[in-house]
């Protein structure tokens, strides 16, 4: 039952949100009743009580058998009749009305001063209230749901995220994150072989994360598409979240180094979403990111750099953030490479916001200059659970791929 | 004013105390200001209940006139006669 929006009008606007409505109507599945009140065309005079709105909702009730009812912004009849205390007692009746029809009711209505709702609509239902807010944080806007009270239950009691997306509201619950991912000891190859060598022989833990640091042009990115290509060749899924270049910039290069990602994409396997991490706020892009992980459904997970999305965080909580976003990946089972920009001159070992306690491999690239010539190293900081190698080691982009090689005729200095 | 001018459509939900108040208070207010002039339909909302949707009803007993335009919706029982004529336009 709407009191704002005309049965034509909500039709076409949850039609943007995905909801057909129109064939839920036709198909007797859906019933939306428009209640008009205009309070210039409504002259009151003595008793009255709101029963027309009752028959009116238990008919459309029995119309389709609906077993939930909205109302949507019930308030609306505060503006349009004068008479307070008929109204309360009547939408004190119409709460109780709906219980004892055994139908579950969501009652909207604007948020008040002093109390949750403008007219303390909260007194009456409030079996469980929900408030929904909408904020701008450094010129950042995000929706937040909270909920304030749930009769019978133990609620979470943060404010979380929402997204209204293409496919409706999503939520994406936090905080109930444990760290209890059934630890898989199944191996997934890092796409590099020498690599795998390096990472006890066998490559990356199946459901780890694996951290890859390094200066500006170390070879991140390609690293990260080439554990993608690896996955997608062996037939498995894959997400690639790029947050500085653009799909057909990243496919353009990985093309001069030997991938074709397109190839993946085009097959299904593949899936880039690229963004500016400025685009909207952290929470929103750990909704996003978990929402385009339950519809790709990937085994392999890279976030290239996971390091930008630390400007988009507007608490100070980022490395929190990730722990979320990590957690959540693992608890799905997937791998989750992510790369990190380490600012030249610093030792590396402190990456930015601490991700790399977060992650289970740590792997640093760097660039270093011998003879006036520029080389990539590889090296793993840390790899746990297993014997990894501790030398370092040069990595070569070729036109067909990543390559490690032992370093000959250098001398290494302090590293 | 010629014959029936005014098309009055009195909504009830059953036979309420309240309903049968605002009918009598009608039949009243209308025969001392609008003999001759009036039709008086009710419509009883628990009999026919797609009929609420139509006129926008909500509350009960609501009086709607119909006729002359524009339409004019009176809510309540009817008792306080003065509202009664203004809501119909009869008196200013």
């Amino acid at each position: 039952m709407a009191f704002e929006e005309k049965e034509k009008d909500l039709q076409e606007n949850f039609a943007s949100l995905g909801f057909d409505l129109k064939s839920l109507v036709r198909s007797k599945k859906l019933v939306i009743d428009y209640v008009y009140i205009e309070r210039s065309e409504i002259e009151e005079t003595g008793e009255y009580d709101l029963e027309g709105l009752f028959v009116r909702l238990s008919s459309a009730i029995d119309s389709v058998g609906a077993k939930r009812v909205v109302l949507d912004t019930i308030e609306a009849l505060f503006s349009g009749l004068s008479n307070q205390s008929i109204l309360r007692a009547e939408l004190r009746r119409l709460f109780r009305w709906l219980k004892d029809r055994g139908v579950t009711a969501i009652v909207t209505g604007e948020k008040g001063d002093s109390l949750l709702t403008k007219h303390g609509l909260e007194e009456y239902v409030a079996d469980c209230v929900i408030c929904l807010d909408h904020r701008v944080i450094d010129q950042i806007a995000t929706r937040r749901l909270k909920i304030v009270k749930y009769r019978g239950s133990r609620h979470g009691t943060n404010e979380f995220p929402f997204l209204i997306g293409e496919s409706g509201i999503s939520v994406f619950p936090l905080t109930s994150l444990l760290l209890s991912s059934a630890s898989s000891s199944g191996r997934i190859t890092s796409g590099i072989k020498n690599l795998d060598v390096m990472l006890g022989e066998k490559g990356y833990y199946r459901g780890s994360s694996i951290l890859v640091s390094g200066s500006p042009g170390s070879g991140k990115t390609s690293f990260g598409a080439q554990f993608v290509d690896s996955a997608c060749r062996g037939g498995q899924r894959a997400l690639f979240f790029a947050f500085e270049e653009s799909e057909g910039q990243l496919s353009r290069n990985m093309k001069n180094i030997g991938m074709d990602l397109k190839k993946w994409t085009d097959k299904g396997l593949l899936k880039v979403i690229a963004n500016r991490a400025t685009l909207c706020g952290l929470e929103m892009h750990l909704v996003m990111a978990h929402n385009a992980v339950r519809e790709v459904k990937p085994s392999v997970v890279v976030i290239d750099p996971i390091t930008t999305l630390v400007g988009a965080g507007t608490l100070d909580e980022p490395k929190a953030m990730m722990a979320r976003l990590l957690d959540f990946l693992k608890n799905e089972g997937i791998t989750v490479l992510a790369t990190d920009l380490t600012t030249l001159g610093d030792r590396g070992e402190a990456t930015e916001i601490g991700i790399s306690s977060l992650c289970d491999t740590w792997i640093r690239l760097s660039m270093e200059t011998h003879d006036y010539k520029r080389m990539r190293r590889i090296s793993i900081i840390k790899s746990r659970g297993m014997r990894h190698a501790y030398e370092t080691k040069e990595l070569i982009i070729t036109s067909t791929g990543l390559e490690i090689k032992d370093i000959t005729g250098v001398r290494e200095g302090s590293k | 004013m010629k014959k029936n001018a005014y098309n009055l459509v009195l909504y009830v939900a059953g036979t309420t105390p309240k309903s049968v108040e605002a009918f009598a208070n009608l039949k009243k207010i209308c025969d001392e200001h609008l003999k001759g002039q009036y039709t008086i339909k009710v419509v009883d909302l628990l009999k026919n209940p797609k009929l609420a949707k139509g006129d926008q009803i909500v509350a009960i007993p609501t009086l709607v006139r119909k006729l002359p335009p524009p339409l004019k919706k009176i809510i309540g029982d009817l008792s306080n006669k003065e509202r009664v004529l203004v809501g119909l336009n009869i008196i200013n």
